[in-house]
């Protein structure tokens, strides 16, 4: 299934958005070319095959795959980059791209705020008027259509806030231990932190470590915060959480 | 709720622009296992509130899925809105008429969550059927512009 992006930008002039919204999407096309595992001729799949080396990628790829090592390290492997024996770093590839968009387009003279959806996982930036900070609704995986919380930016001039939920469980979520499915008594994990990349990182790999583990890892790391729902419907999140909600 | 999800790639860009606020939706084949949060492209309070008053009826553009056209049509109130409808959406078989009767309520739900609670964006996982988010976003955008 596709991935919907979705941006809100403030400010700047409407033609000189028009045009960093376009250079954003064709980015977004370009990211989906190189590093989609679901099409045989990509850039990935082509070197998960073994038939391309890292040197004969778009150099984004290198970016990336160093950028999911380091997931790696921190994570204590829960974050990974391989899924069934084989390189896949999809789970990496989103936040990162929703991130690097929304930078191209904060970087437009005039704009002073963007708010930037990757299929549910978000990075803001700015504000999208004075004295008004970014809104964001965690939608609450037990109540349809309700919220679990509303995260807020103020006195963030980044923040981003990534959700990992079961709905992903069983294709990306693997416990490195037994290299099987993990098995969490999670139902969601929102991050907090600055940037998405890493947000959706750690959303992915405190989904996976179960709530105990999860939460005491999530509170080890610094200027994260995270929310975890069970599916017993307990709510548990890091000490620092309640300062960014509102 | 599975069944809605569909594995496709970009077919559409919606992009709407106005003096303030851009927003657009596209679709990615980068993430299959994961749903999307609602697009709820919520008209921004600062946008268009002030412009418009009154209530107003907006149907977005027939979006074409796997099962068939889903059409949205919105009802905006002084700016703000207030209902969210299917007026087009697969009744083909039995099993279309079971997902329809757990998730349109769910979708229009969530498309009136969001205002209602004032925030920018949503976090998190929902069963979003691409079509209906496309069909909303249309909708939204008609009646931003």
């Amino acid at each position: 299934m596709g991935t919907v992006f979705s941006f809100d930008v403030r400010g700047g002039r409407p033609g000189a958005v028009q045009a960093a919204l376009e250079k954003a999407v064709a980015g977004l096309h370009r990211v989906n070319e190189v590093f989609s595992m679901y099409r045989d001729d990509s850039q990935l799949a082509r070197l998960s095959r073994g038939e391309l080396t890292v040197a004969d990628c778009a150099p984004e790829v290198a970016e990336v795959l160093e950028l999911g090592a380091e997931a790696e390290r921190v994570s204590d492997g829960w974050f990974s980059m391989r899924y069934e024996g084989r390189l896949d770093p999809t789970g990496i590839v989103k936040g990162w791209a929703a991130e690097r968009a929304a930078r191209l387009l904060a970087s437009t003279p005039g704009v002073c705020g963007v708010s930037m959806n990757g299929g549910g996982d978000v990075q803001l930036l700015g504000a999208p008027e004075p004295h008004r900070p970014w809104r964001v609704g965690v939608a609450d995986p037990l109540r349809p259509g309700g919220l679990a919380a509303v995260v807020s930016s103020a006195g963030a001039d980044e923040l981003a806030v990534a959700t990992s939920g079961s709905y992903e469980r069983g294709a990306h979520i693997v416990d490195p231990r037994t290299g099987r499915s993990a098995v969490t008594d999670l139902v969601a994990v929102t991050v907090v932190a600055p940037t998405l990349t890493w947000a959706d990182c750690w959303a992915t790999a405190a989904f996976a470590m179960g709530s105990r583990a999860g939460l005491r890892w999530l509170e080890s790391l610094p200027d994260v915060e995270g929310l975890l729902i069970t599916a017993g419907d307990e709510v548990r999140c890091t000490g620092g959480l309640a300062a960014r909600l509102g | 709720m599975h069944a809605l999800k569909k594995n496709r790639p970009l077919r559409r860009v919606v992009l709407a622009s106005a003096a303030t606020v851009s927003s657009m939706v596209l679709l990615l084949s980068l993430k299959p296992h994961s749903t999307p949060a609602p697009a709820v492209a919520v008209p921004a309070p600062s946008g268009s509130a002030g412009a418009v008053t009154g209530t107003r009826t907006v149907t977005g553009d027939s979006v074409q899925t796997r099962w068939g056209p889903v059409q949205v049509r919105i009802t905006l109130k002084s700016g703000k809105l207030t209902e969210v409808t299917a007026v087009v959406y697969p009744t083909e078989n039995p099993r279309d008429q079971e997902i329809n009767s757990f998730a349109l309520p769910r979708l229009r739900s969530e498309a009136l969550q969001a205002q209602s609670a004032d925030i920018d964006t949503v976090s998190g996982a929902t069963y979003t059927s691409d079509g209906y988010r496309q069909s909303l976003q249309s909708a939204l955008d008609s009646a931003r512009g």
